[in-house]
């Protein structure tokens, strides 16, 4: 989906491949570094890699969130041996970390670990990117929270359409940098192309050194467009999405997940309370977030148990396995105070989208389902309109009826999101 | 046209891609609105060219399809508009090649997932040349009246429910394509309808944003009053807000952004669209919809109001003046697509063809009604496939090996024999390998392989009116007829053809009955009197059992005649044959053998000196 963060290995193995091609071999980057996993084998590793037993290393994280230092998950000018027993007690550990954006709780299982590098210089330099234009942005005080020091930071806008051999990057750089201001600017050069040609969306090294005239990034923070995959495939290697700490998936999840990446169409699922007892199954990346804020403005945040969309023209068999997905979940137990349950099979006019066909996935999924709807006390709210609106509408009743399960519906005569009010407002209060 | 609009009841399109249905969509919306030309001027198919057929109304038209853009401006230079159906792999590259053309001034960009860096400077590119871009990641949109993008707004029926094919006050631009029908269905269920309604695309970075329609409907004097639908993530509607402050945008604005649950949910959950996802405080749904409400827009509570707000927003128009009733026009009928009304169960028709042995149509396609995977699952064979397609029984097991034993037997009788040299002829003769086995095949009849059928048919004429053998043989001989499936070249009854053996053996000791076999082993022991090769050779066996199986089977006499009647016996053989004469095929083309010539030495000349003059 768009832009995804990537790990610091994974942009340190792309900038070592990268900068020297992009500066004509002017820099040189080195990636001493590996990324322990929680499959690694820790004591077979540095046969591939002999540098960890002779140099002085430093480990931490590698799970897309930043301030490890603060957090106590940087580990400094150690020996392997002491890297290795450090890993060891924190790999699949949970902790909370802390964040500009508050407070984390997350498993680490993915840890980077690298050759220390001494150093005095640490700059700052990052590149955004903006609808008509890139941000290069450059500090000479590196190291520290970047906002702190703001004054401190230059910025040079690259305007989409232009290249930037276009621009005199030297003169943009502090004059403080004096001798090293060449070499900076041909790094900077060799970013900015790798930045555009590997489709990254967002990159940020905090801070970046130099070591006898090659710089060492000693931290990197990057984003690419995971739409330019087809074109990066070389480019990017084999490059796995890590799911932002805390994020863990359910099995249920992973599932939907893996349904997902299987076709053309879409289907999406985050699961935000299973004690929840307002469901949603709506088609369409656009209607579900109104029937999720819907359920949230009428102040039944509580209740919502699900964010989840369906759209794209999915199979009846793929309708079939995500329906099957959501009404497993919530007929697992009934509510504590035997209150009833609610799932909302929502959504917009379709434009293409054959209604009556994909209904037929999620009726074949409601008569499996149908002991277990009625035992947990499921009442089954329909709104939607499209092509065949009409037959999809009146095969969902009926097989309300003849299951004897409640199941109202409603086409485009009624506002979209109405059932989400007729559902709360009748019988969420009981 | 003014600069402000896009379409008008004259444009036309080239669409992108083979895409058939969406043009027909368009057609159809065309003809509701009455305009007086299709919209649809052609197609760009890099694959090929030629012409699609579609219907006007009910009358059918072609539409070329061309190669290249450039081909379709040369025979379409009016043309103005490219409906982009490209994948999301080539969409940016067509789309900029259309960018750079004199003609195309707006492109619909439909695919999703195109690389933001190329969407980027695609806009950038289409803004420095006073074009348009819509989408990527949409479904378009449409100017009622005038013109329709593709899919958007949906089923005919719902165009005409929604009133879609005349103008009304309201311009409409949502960030959802799934949710633009319903945008209009709301707008027009609360005012007098949509005047021109899009859908931005839901990617973080969509070529035209919100404010850029906004904007354009601000200049346009047709439109009233406009409605809107953003979605968290983003800061364009921040745009709307400084628009409004710099009186960029005065016309009363109806807009709700939605996504005020994401604060609820974990951070980093993506909704459905690449662009919803908010990054900072400023992006939420809360703070734009809070904004926009301070800077004068109207923004209802929640997505419950949105109907009441914009038809309150309408209702004060119309009494303030600003907008006038006008006269509903009339809309021809649109005709129903057959496959449209088939599935509402309207029309029927009587069919052509019928087939009771497979049916494709299905999820997984089947023979007789058993799923191809089960036919695999369950190890069918060759005998039990050929036992559903055939006979369309599920066969016996005795049954099914020994039709496979049958195929085996028959599968080659060298390359001498007149398929098998025929095939040879023609792969030599550099023809292909359909060619040369059909050469071969076609030389199967009552003198090649053909005599198993005839057996079948011989012996069972004899054994159903009760002739002992040496009476059947006296019969034939009256006749005048060969009873074919007896004698052979070199094999006797003191060295017996090998392959019989088998399947007699197999026959005896499988068949639950075999008098069929019995009857002609009876008639051979008098035919082997009178010269020792007069023995049921493989044909006449193969006959012969068959008929004892189906007779094992349970099959009716009458229906096995029927059966030897349309040459089922020999089937069997061909099915076999067919194999050995691929094998000559392949044989010959492997070894790279010339032309066949047959030698002079070899022919008998008995020309005459003159021909028979006839007076």
């Amino acid at each position: 989906m768009a832009q995804k963060g990537i790990r610091e290995y994974d942009a340190k193995r792309m900038m070592s491949k990268a900068l020297p091609h992009f500066s004509d071999g002017k820099i040189k980057f080195e990636a001493s570094q590996v990324l322990i996993g929680p499959k690694t084998d820790l004591s077979k590793i540095a046969e591939d890699h002999p540098w960890l037993k002779t140099e002085k290393l430093v480990a931490k994280p590698d799970q897309l969130f930043g301030k490890r230092g603060k957090n106590n998950l940087l580990y400094v000018n150690k020996s392997w041996s002491e890297v290795k027993n450090w890993i060891s007690e924190r790999m699949n550990k949970t902790v909370t970390i802390s964040q500009t954006t508050g407070e984390t709780t997350g498993i680490l299982n993915y840890f980077l670990v690298e050759k220390f590098v001494p150093h005095e210089e640490e700059y700052y330099i990052a590149i955004t990117t903006h609808r008509e234009y890139d941000t290069i942005h450059f500090s000479l005080k590196g190291g520290v929270n970047i906002e702190e020091v703001w004054d401190s930071v230059v910025t040079l806008d690259i305007p989409i359409l232009k290249k930037i051999d276009e621009f005199d990057i030297a003169g943009f750089l502090p004059q403080e940098l004096g001798g090293k201001k060449k070499i900076i600017a041909e790094f900077t050069k060799a970013l900015y192309k790798m930045l555009v040609e590997y489709h990254f969306v967002y990159l940020e090294l905090n801070p970046f050194t130099f070591v006898d005239g090659a710089p060492v990034a000693l931290d990197a923070v990057a984003k690419v467009d995971d739409y330019a995959s087809y074109q990066c495939a070389e480019y990017w290697g084999n490059l796995k999405f890590p799911n932002p700490f805390g994020l863990e998936k359910t099995p249920e999840e992973e599932k939907v997940d893996d349904l997902d990446d299987r076709t053309g169409a879409s289907l999406k699922l985050t699961i935000l309370n299973p004690d929840g007892r307002i469901w949603n199954l709506v088609a369409g990346g656009g209607a579900s977030v109104i029937y999720a804020d819907t359920v949230v403005d009428l102040g039944y945040t509580s209740e919502l148990a699900n964010y989840g969309e369906y759209s794209g023209n999915p199979s009846t068999e793929l309708t079939y396995a995500y329906t099957k997905t959501i009404l497993d979940l919530m007929t697992r137990k009934k509510d504590a105070q035997g209150r009833p349950k609610f799932l909302l099979i929502g959504g917009g006019i379709a434009n293409f989208t054959d209604v009556a066909k994909t209904f037929t996935g999620i009726i074949q999924a409601i008569k499996e389902y149908k002991d277990k709807l009625k035992a947990a006390n499921v009442n089954i709210y329909v709104r939607r309109g499209g092509p065949n609106y009409m037959e999809g509408l009146n095969n969902m009743k009926e097989v309300g009826i003849k299951l004897g399960i409640p199941i109202e519906v409603y086409g485009p005569e009624t506002h979209m999101t109405k059932i989400v009010s007729m559902a709360l407002d009748k019988k969420v209060g009981e | 046209m003014e600069n402000y609009e896009l379409f008008d009841k004259n444009t036309r399109a080239f669409i992108y891609g083979q895409q058939q249905r969406a043009a027909q969509r368009m057609l159809d919306f065309d003809y509701l609105c009455k305009r007086e030309k299709p919209s649809v001027a052609g197609f760009i198919t890099p694959t090929g060219d030629g012409y699609n057929k579609l219907f006007w109304g009910t009358k059918e038209i072609i539409i070329p399809r061309y190669v290249s853009l450039k081909d379709a401006i040369k025979a379409h230079p009016e043309v103005d508009v490219m409906v982009n159906f490209a994948s999301e792999r080539s969409c940016a590259e067509t789309t900029m090649e259309a960018l750079e053309t004199e003609n195309i001034r707006t492109i619909i960009m439909i695919a999703e997932g195109v690389p933001q860096r190329d969407v980027r400077k695609i806009a950038k590119l289409a803004k420095e040349k006073g074009k348009w871009i819509i989408g990527p990641a949409t479904v378009g949109g449409l100017k009622p009246g005038c013109f329709k993008i593709g899919n958007a707004a949906g089923t005919i029926q719902n165009i005409r429910d929604t009133k879609l094919y005349r103008p009304g006050s309201v311009g409409f631009v949502s960030v959802s394509g799934g949710l633009s029908n319903e945008g209009y269905n709301i707008v027009s269920r609360n005012t007098d309808g949509i005047y021109e309604g899009y859908a931005v695309g839901g990617d973080v970075y969509p070529a035209t944003t919100l404010l850029d329609h906004l904007l354009r409907y601000e200049q346009n004097p047709h439109i009233k009053m406009m409605v809107s639908l953003g979605e968290v993530g983003g800061k364009d509607e921040y745009q709307i807000v400084q628009a409004i402050k710099d009186k960029k945008i005065t016309k009363p604005l109806v807009m709700w952004v939605t996504g005020t649950c994401a604060e609820m949910l974990p951070g980093g959950v993506q909704f459905g669209h690449a662009g919803a996802k908010a990054d900072s405080k400023e992006d939420t749904a809360k703070a734009k919809n809070e904004a926009l409400r301070q800077a004068g827009v109207i923004v209802p509570d929640s997505f419950e109001d949105y109907g009441d707000k914009i038809k309150m927003t309408y209702e004060k128009l119309k009494a303030e003046g600003k907008i006038k009733d006008f006269g509903e026009p009339s809309t021809p009928n649109v005709p129903m697509d057959y496959a449209q009304a088939v599935a509402e169960g309207l029309v029927r028709k009587p069919t052509n063809f019928i087939s009771t042995i497979c049916d494709e149509t299905g999820e997984i396609h089947n023979y007789c009604g058993v799923p191809i995977d089960q036919v695999i699952k369950e190890k069918y064979g060759i005998g039990g496939t050929l036992g559903l397609l055939w006979f369309k029984k599920v066969l016996p097991q005795y049954a099914r090996d020994f039709i496979e034993l049958v195929i085996q037997i028959v599968a080659d009788h060298g390359p001498a024999v007149s398929g098998a040299h025929n095939t040879i002829v023609t792969a030599r003769a550099g023809k292909n390998l359909i060619e040369s086995i059909i050469s071969g095949i076609v030389t199967i009849g009552p003198r090649f392989g053909g005599a198993v059928n005839g057996a079948a048919k011989h012996f069972s004429w004899g054994m159903e009116n009760n002739l002992e053998p040496r009476a059947f043989i006296d019969e034939m001989k009256k006749k005048n007829v060969r009873i074919q499936g007896i004698g052979h070249r070199i094999h006797s009854v003191d060295n017996p053809d090998e392959r019989c053996e088998i399947m007699m053996n197999f026959a005896k000791e499988h068949f639950p009955k075999h008098p069929l076999l019995d009857y002609a082993l009876a008639v051979q022991n008098v035919t082997t009197m009178k010269k020792n090769t007069l023995i049921l050779n493989v044909d006449g066996t193969i006959g012969v059992l068959f008929v004892d199986l189906l007779k094992s089977l349970n099959y009716k006499d009458e229906e096995i005649k029927e059966m030897i009647d349309m040459g089922f016996f020999n089937a069997f053989f061909i099915i076999g044959r067919t194999m050995g004469f691929m094998g000559h095929y392949f044989d010959q083309k492997r070894l790279k053998t010339p032309l066949y010539r047959h030698p002079w030495d070899d022919i008998l000349y008995d020309v005459p000196d003159k021909p028979e003059v006839v007076k």
